[in-house]
């Protein structure tokens, strides 16, 4: 689950994290500016656009404003619209608030991350003296700039591995101890809020050498949510795909494509495979959908529905092999589903594994429109044909 | 011969009386399974599908000499469960339990390395593990399995049970089946029973499944470039799933341009390994393969 930039800050701040007085606008309200709008030195402001999406900036997310005004200004144009980033998609994400803080004087930005390394099985933080721009672009271009402290778990990062982040970031003097207790604080923050990420990126340090959290990003461990209930109350659906939230609503797995061919799969690999497969016969996948191991009847009906609910799926494909679940429960599943939904998408399915035969025979029993087949790769080819059928009679 | 468990292993069940554990107990007896009792603290003294429950799993592997253990106890509880079956000396602990948080699993991690080197974890997240005709710990169908020559390490269930279909059909059958699991911090990993498998006279062949998301697929390639005696045959998921995008299972995600289907099928062709695009095709290119070897054998 992502966070927007001021729930990532609020985070950071209750490990004790220093984050720049801001002010949270929902509505361009020209009172709530007048009586909570933070001091600026510089006599300036962003106005930043809170989305789950980076590269704000390039897409006019962000705006640079010199009075009280300006901000109600800036938070009325953004506050409302779609903000379409390099990230995003052309679809754009909802822009339902902005986040106004003092524009800071940035003589040096840095980037400061933490998250989980796959390969060492440990917990990583990353530094780099590069910061402000895509981390993956300097780890491209400048991988000497990158700075890594593996963390031994039952210790947590030690002091001296902070240090010596401190120092391959070229910070000198008392910006070496804020750097530290922040870093400290930053892994503790990661560990009891059960994050994947944290980016401060940039980090800056502004005139007079103090740092500064400019701009924050955290995503937590989906696993973990049972434990962070306060932080997956604030969750933000708004931000997330419909079809996908209504996925997670009924316990099913779905991610949307750009192609024309449905599937729906039991297990996440096999789904992968399934959306190969349809590339492999000459056609594209429309989603990804898991309806999980111990799917029912009525997950195979809501699943049915999320996918007829897409406009472009011209051809569905349902690959199921049954080992704990029974094939011919599935086939119940199907049909009934069939009836509800009044399937009129021209459908394949196949089925494999237990009971699989008396699965089969009820789908051809049923006298709907399905087409059964047993061969994983003929049912790809079969759901792809009749996609460019139903194409060509569409004409 | 067999990796890891063999008809001879005995076994317990961690979250004995929970409704997965009773069925998938029930599933290992029917298989054959040596399963001789099973953990549920607070039922010690009980008898659940006529074998013993135990309150701790130091007095089950005391009571029954067990060495193995599979793991059915819910996510918040699972990571201490496989705590506590190292700490008991179980060598095999197969955790299918979903959804266990991150942090726990790198804490466990680090605690085994450090403390219990010897126990192999398999999962979380995971079908489990079999040898056909021995020993059955997980959720996987029995009924595919035929007893054979090819060895199958996987990070995904279903698309396990693909593979192991296919190799039954082509007469092949399998030697072990490990589902390695689908979460991004876990425990044996291809590398793992990638070695196993070359020591195991009866693996004649490895099927590895991966799938999109982090590195492993590459170290393993990495590991069989190094000179690896015995033939592999490789399928990865998720060549068509966009960057960004978790697939359904925790660890499948393509991040900063890193963990994708294509330069992990490279790597592993570069290895010398037989990478096949379709996963429809892979029993029949294990049964090639190991035609060809024959036939090559025998010329010469």
């Amino acid at each position: 689950m992502n966070l927007h930039e001021y729930q990532a800050k609020s985070l950071l701040s209750e490990v004790g994290i220093d984050v720049p007085p801001n002010l949270l606008l929902k509505q361009a309200s020209a009172k709530q500016v007048a009586t909570a709008l933070p001091s600026s030195e510089t006599g300036r402001w962003v106005v930043k656009a809170q989305v789950h999406s980076g590269a704000r900036g390039k897409a006019g997310g962000v705006r640079l404003v010199a009075s009280g005004d300006e901000v109600v200004e800036a938070a009325d144009a953004l506050i409302g619209t779609r903000l379409v980033t390099g990230q995003t998609g052309p679809a754009g994400l909802p822009v339902d608030a902005v986040l106004v803080e003092p524009a800071a004087k940035i003589e040096h930005e840095y980037y400061l991350a933490v998250t989980v390394d796959r390969a060492l099985q440990r917990v990583v933080m990353i530094g780099s003296p590069q910061g402000g721009m895509d981390i993956e672009a300097v780890a491209a271009s400048h991988p000497e700039a990158i700075f890594r402290a593996v963390v031994n778990p039952t210790v947590g990062l030690a002091a001296y591995q902070a240090r010596d982040l401190a120092f391959a970031l070229g910070l000198e003097g008392p910006q070496v101890k804020a750097f530290v207790g922040l870093a400290l604080k930053l892994y503790r923050a990661f560990v009891e809020r059960d994050a994947a990420l944290i980016e401060i990126n940039p980090l800056a340090r502004v005139e007079g050498g103090d740092l500064a959290v400019v701009d924050a990003k955290v995503s937590l461990d989906d696993n973990a949510g049972y434990r962070q209930a306060d932080w997956w109350q604030q969750r933000d659906v708004a931000q997330e795909d419909p079809a996908e939230r209504k996925a997670i609503d009924h316990g099913l797995n779905y991610v949307s494509l750009d192609g024309n061919i449905a599937c729906m799969v039991n297990g996440a690999g096999l789904a992968m495979a399934t959306m190969d497969l349809i590339q492999h016969a000459g056609g594209m996948p429309a989603n990804f959908l898991d309806v999980g191991g111990g799917t029912s009847a009525a997950k195979v009906t809501e699943a049915f529905k999320l996918i007829l609910e897409n406009p472009r799926v011209e051809a569905i494909l349902v690959n199921i092999f049954g080992g704990i679940v029974r094939c011919d429960l599935i086939a119940e599943g199907i049909l009934e589903a069939a009836r509800e939904v009044a399937l009129d998408v021209p459908t394949v399915v196949r089925l494999a594994g237990t009971n699989a035969e008396q699965g089969r025979r009820m789908l051809a029993e049923s006298g709907l429109a399905l087409t059964a087949e047993d061969d994983l790769a003929a049912a790809a080819g079969r759901a792809v044909e009749l996609a460019n059928k139903s194409r060509e009679a569409a004409r | 011969m067999s990796i890891l468990v063999d008809e001879s292993t005995r076994v317990i069940c961690q979250g004995f009386t929970g409704k997965q554990g009773t069925f998938h107990s029930e599933q290992a007896l029917a298989y054959g399974t040596r399963l001789v009792g099973g953990v549920t603290p607070g039922k010690g003294g009980q008898t659940h599908l006529g074998l013993p429950v135990f309150d701790t799993v130091a007095d089950a592997v005391r009571e029954t000499g067990a060495t193995a253990s599979m793991i059915y106890v819910p996510a918040p509880f699972a990571a201490d469960s496989i705590l506590e079956a190292a700490a008991a000396g179980i060598e095999v602990i197969a955790c299918i339990t979903e959804g266990i948080p991150v942090i726990d699993m790198l804490k466990v991690k680090a605690v085994l390395a450090q403390d219990y080197p010897d126990a192999c974890l398999i999962g979380p997240n995971c079908p489990g593990l079999i040898t056909p005709d021995g020993c059955k710990i997980g959720i996987m169908p029995g009924a595919i399995h035929q007893k054979g020559r090819v060895g199958i390490v996987s990070r995904s269930g279903t698309l396990t049970y693909e593979a192991v279909a296919q190799t039954t059909a082509a007469g092949l059958g399998q030697s072990t089946c490990v589902g390695i699991g689908g979460d991004p911090v876990g425990g044996l990993d291809f590398i793992d029973c990638l070695s196993r498998f070359a020591d195991d006279p009866q693996t004649e062949l490895v099927l590895m499944v991966g799938e999109i998301g982090g590195g492993a697929e590459e170290a393993a390639a990495e590991f069989i470039r190094q000179g690896y005696p015995k033939p592999v045959v490789a399928y990865i998921a998720g060549a068509t799933a966009p960057a960004g995008k978790r697939m359904g299972h925790a660890g499948a995600v393509i991040a900063g341009g890193k963990g994708t289907a294509a330069a992990k099928c490279e790597a592993l062709r570069a290895a010398g390994v037989h990478v096949v695009g379709s996963p429809a095709e892979l029993g029949v290119t294990a049964a090639r393969v190991l035609e060809n070897r024959s036939e090559g054998m025998s010329a010469s």
